[in-house]
């Protein structure tokens, strides 16, 4: 990672020069502070590994407050009054919004959505939704996706409308948008996995608990892309709004948030894959419907069932994601609108009349619960297929060696070496190498919160696991990076091998990592070879598609007068694309980093060890000291990696 | 006039949560999951816990539950001790199989009377090491914890360093294996698969390749049937030698698995309760069904289906009269 940031190739201009100097200038200082502080911190606290003196155990009332919470729940005005309702009030909405889909009956749930598809993108994605429903029943999982279904109609509502709240009063004033960042940051990097165990102590197991952890998770995307729309606001139209008299009110309604329309939309549309994804995360609580089949099917190493209740969330998913998105742009055209008559509220009317005859003709027919017979049984082949390949290529393959032997390889070659030699820099050159790094991409502000970040981890005493992590996720990331830049090239370069990719990207991107769990475990054995191997599987779409992307869009000038140059191909990707795609692949290396270790945490449950293992064990024994503190290290390690991974420059421009 | 709106909003706000739970007090120890009794159907919601024997008391619940008292059965998935709070808040009405957890029990049955016992489930649970039996035939002296040593090498993986490989499972099982590897003295490095399921994929996999492995592992269970292990013989387990946890040298327990209900669900659930706290059956009826479901790939359902089958005088005498 530090050879993919410090060794770019920046041309011998001035401009170039003078970067240079300033970075030798930054190293010098750092150089001189350390030769200052080194010999002291040495002389005083002299070992390898975090000090013994300068750490927090926070076992003792991290402990404390969850007996106090248990003790007290059922009596404290603060539970009773408070807590109590809300989480009342959740669990009444879920089970609203649930009967109400029982009671629509399948034939109903399955013509409404395909209704509400055409009526916002049209026919062709309203055959897909339909038949999306349609496949969620063959696979005998009907009444888990209506559960799933509830919640995350539910989840979303709230998830929304607590974004649009942020993002109003982030986006109407300087100062709450300089607070409300940090924050946002922090509910995105916190592994849910950390908080699920303090709010099931505090809303109860199960669905309140749930929802409230699915709406800290899913509402940063509405906040941030709200508060954008609203700053983006044209100011031409802004000042003739004013200039007409009318009052903030008015000028918000009536301009502002028509304008950001498109970014509202967005948000949406980011909040309900965000929230999909907790969906599995949150059946460890005991949340019920696809997760929790998933969950259940895994722990007989049931492939194939898992498999039956991973594609009902990849098609929710994919069919949620296509019609918002569909939508938005249709929004951006309002133009284009046609002179259907079905336009308007006469529309929506005609959708609700539809979806109710379809129920009631459901209901009459006797046939509200999917039909048993009309049940597909994946699982038997999709096992068989699973045993197939754990037969054939774990081990003894001539020539290439089976994965398992990979496996072995990967960890004794790269991963042990990683690990050993981060653990065995003594601590004080850690946060010397992180400053360093930090600094030359950002501000001193930037290398000030990385360091702090990496301090906070050895203060909370768990600075050798945070390490042992921190090796994964750089094995991860170089992974990612090396498959994403390869497919990525390729697809950059051919519009047809692209189009194939997408569906492939876009399953991996959505199907619950537990799915892929046994297989990895199959392939790679039990260990953290497997865990890295998992996360590569989720990181590598979005690197995949940043790149692809960032190379599409190098402009078509300096590529035409490349070629008239007579460069090759190899030599134009090399000397123009590469180059002038930088940011793009800063970003995907960001990202990359940022996905790798949100996967940490389930590599845990496949033999990963450190930090993820201590999350997930905070959960199963309901050890709040364990599992919080790993999960806040998450967070440090998170903050750390952003920090020293993502140039200062592209962060202002963000935005949000 | 804005704040006049903003605070008639958050009244109606206010005004709206306490309409929807009833007004005033909300009482934390009675929320039943949402999905449950949705229909007009009577149902019971039970934690069905990550083992394959207890996802089998489950499933013969289930079936008869269904098939005999017309019940429907929510089936909720929980680690072991996040489940004890569950029960207590009327989440769940009832676990089906519990390896002891003496801390939960003071505080949920002793102290707060929310969690009423619901008798044995009629099999016993036994936690210890053990190796392969295709290794422990060639190698007999392995059995015995003092020559584990010996063999340390044979058990090494590249995740165990130079050590060998004490594989350990899921995080929510009772584990001493960390303090017993260090206070025996033994070359071992405990890896934690991290869950049960990688657990037992990578044993198989030993297994086909014909690999030595040392593994905790827990009787009963059906992957015996398919890979036979032998247990490793570890210092006699003495009444309260596992006190301290620090100190601990000896073996396993071993452990009467019991039920737990919820108490207003043991007082108010009618036949439904009555019939869990008389379910009762043996090791050799519960592996059968394990068996099915996990390595025949049969659903619980029909696992349980083949069972009550062959098996109506023993599940007679659990219906209430």
């Amino acid at each position: 990672m530090a050879t993919a940031t410090a060794s770019s190739p920046v041309r011998d201009t001035g401009i170039g020069a003078l970067l240079r100097h300033r970075a030798i200038g930054k190293l010098l200082l750092l150089a001189v502070a350390a030769a200052v502080l080194v010999p002291i911190v040495n002389a005083k606290w002299a070992s390898g590994a975090w000090p013994d003196a300068l750490t927090v155990d926070l076992t003792e009332p991290l402990g404390r407050t969850s007996d106090w919470i248990i003790d007290n729940r059922d009596s404290h005005p603060l539970f009773i009054y408070f807590f109590g309702h809300v989480s009342n009030a959740i669990v009444l909405s879920v089970r609203g919004v649930y009967l109400v889909l029982l009671a629509a009956g399948w034939a109903g749930v399955t013509v409404a959505a395909g209704l509400v598809a055409w009526r916002v993108a049209g026919v062709k994605l309203a055959v897909t939704a339909s038949a999306a429903f349609a496949v969620c029943g063959l696979l005998g999982m009907w009444v888990p996706t209506m559960q799933t279904l509830a919640l995350m109609i539910v989840a979303v509502i709230a998830s929304v409308v607590l974004g649009l709240l942020l993002g109003l009063a982030g986006g109407l004033n300087d100062r709450v948008f300089r607070i409300l960042r940090p924050v946002l940051d922090t509910m995105q990097v916190l592994p849910a996995y950390a908080y699920l165990l303090p709010f099931a102590l505090v809303f109860g197991m199960g669905v309140p608990a749930a929802i409230i952890a699915t709406v800290v998770y899913a509402a940063p995307p509405m906040a941030r892309l709200t508060a954008l729309g609203l700053r983006g606001a044209d100011g031409g139209v802004m000042e003739a709004v004013t200039s007409l008299g009318a009052t903030g009110r008015q000028r918000l309604f009536s301009a502002r948030l028509p304008l950001a329309r498109k970014e509202l939309l967005l948000g949406v549309n980011q909040t309900i894959m965000m929230a999909l994804s907790m969906a599995v995360i949150a059946s460890v609580i005991g949340a019920g419907g696809l997760g929790d089949r998933v969950y259940q099917a895994l722990s007989s190493v049931d492939v194939g069932q898992a498999l039956a209740a991973g594609i009902p969330i990849v098609l929710l998913a994919v069919v949620l994601d296509r019609v918002t998105g569909a939508a938005g742009e249709r929004m951006g055209a309002p133009a284009a609108g046609s002179a259907s008559p079905l336009r308007g509220w006469r529309g929506w009317s005609l959708v609700a009349a539809v979806t109710v005859v379809a129920a009631l003709a459901a209901r009459f027919a006797d046939r509200v619960d999917w039909p048993t017979g009309w049940v597909v049984n994946i699982a038997p082949p999709v096992n068989t297929a699973k045993e197939w390949m754990v037969d054939h290529i774990y081990t003894g393959v001539p020539v290439v060696g089976g994965t398992a032997d990979w496996a072995s390889h990967f960890t004794t070659w790269i991963l042990n070496p990683a690990r050993d030699g981060l653990q065995g820099l003594p601590w004080w050159s850690v946060l010397l190498i992180v400053a360093a790094l930090a600094w030359l991409i950002g501000t001193w502000q930037t290398a000030l919160t990385a360091v702090a970040a990496m301090g906070a981890i050895g203060v909370l005493g768990v600075w050798n696991k945070s390490l042992d992590t921190l090796a994964q996720v750089i094995a991860g990331v170089a992974v990612t990076l090396v498959l994403g830049f390869a497919v990525g090239i390729a697809a950059s370069r051919s519009k047809r091998f692209e189009r194939m990719l997408r569906p492939v990207l876009d399953v991996f991107q959505t199907m619950p990592q537990f799915v892929y769990l046994i297989p990895v475990v199959a392939l790679f054995g039990v260990g953290r070879a497997p865990a890295v191997a998992a996360a590569v599987v989720y990181a590598l779409p979005a690197v995949v598609r940043i790149t692809t992307q960032g190379l599409r869009q190098v402009d078509a000038a300096a590529m035409e007068s490349s070629r008239s140059l007579g460069a090759t191909g190899w030599q134009q990707l090399r000397k123009v694309q590469l180059p002038l795609a930088r940011p793009a692949l800063m970003l995907a290396l960001n990202q990359g980093v940022v996905l790798v270790l949100a996967v940490v945490v389930i590599g845990g449950l496949v033999g990963g060890g450190a930090l993820g293992y201590d999350v997930v064990f905070g959960i199963a024994q309901g050890d709040l000291a364990t599992g919080l503190v790993a999960g806040v290290a998450i967070v440090c390690l998170g903050l750390m990696l952003d920090r020293v991974t993502q140039p200062t420059e592209r962060r202002t421009k963000k935005g949000a | 006039m804005r704040v006049r709106t903003r605070v008639i909003s958050a009244v109606t706000a206010g005004g709206a949560l306490l309409a929807l739970s009833g007004c005033g007090a909300a009482d934390m120890t009675k929320q039943s999951s949402p999905y449950a009794n949705a229909a007009g159907a009577r149902t019971v919601t039970l934690s069905v816990q990550s083992w394959v024997g207890a996802q089998a008391d489950v499933a013969v619940a289930e079936y008869l539950l269904k098939n005999e008292l017309g019940y429907r059965v929510d089936k909720v998935q929980i680690d072991e001790v996040p489940a004890w709070d569950a029960l207590s808040q009327g989440r769940v009405d009832a676990i089906m199989e519990d390896w002891g957890h003496p801390e939960q029990e003071q505080r949920y049955v002793k102290d707060k009377k929310t969690i009423v016992s619901g008798g044995d489930v009629g099999v016993t649970g036994h936690i210890g090491w053990y190796v392969p039996t295709y290794f422990a035939k060639k190698h007999p002296d392995v059995t015995d914890w003092k020559n584990l040593n010996k063999y340390a090498d044979r058990f090494r993986t590249s995740e165990s360093g130079g050590k060998g490989q004490l594989m350990d499972g899921s995080p929510s099982y009772v584990t001493n294996d960390k303090a017993l590897v260090q206070n025996l003295d033994l070359d071992y490095e405990v890896v934690f698969a991290g869950s049960e399921a990688a657990q037992i994929t990578q044993i198989e996999q030993f297994a086909k390749q014909q690999k030595p492995f040392l593994t905790y592992w827990y009787k009963p269970q059906w992957l015996f049937k398919k890979v036979p292990m032998t247990e490793v013989k570890l210092p006699e387990y003495k009444e309260g030698c596992d006190a301290d946890p620090a100190k601990i040298k000896c073996a396993y327990p071993h452990t009467p698995l019991k039920k737990y209900l919820n108490a207003d669900f043991a007082k108010k659930g009618g036949d439904a309760a009555k019939f869990l706290k008389n379910f009762t059956w043996s090791e050799e009826d519960q592996n059968e069904v394990s068996l099915m479901i996990a390595d025949k790939k049969m659903s619980p359902e029909d696992a349980a289906k083949a069972w009550v089958d062959k098996n109506e005088s023993k599940w007679k005498g659990w219906l209430p009269k």
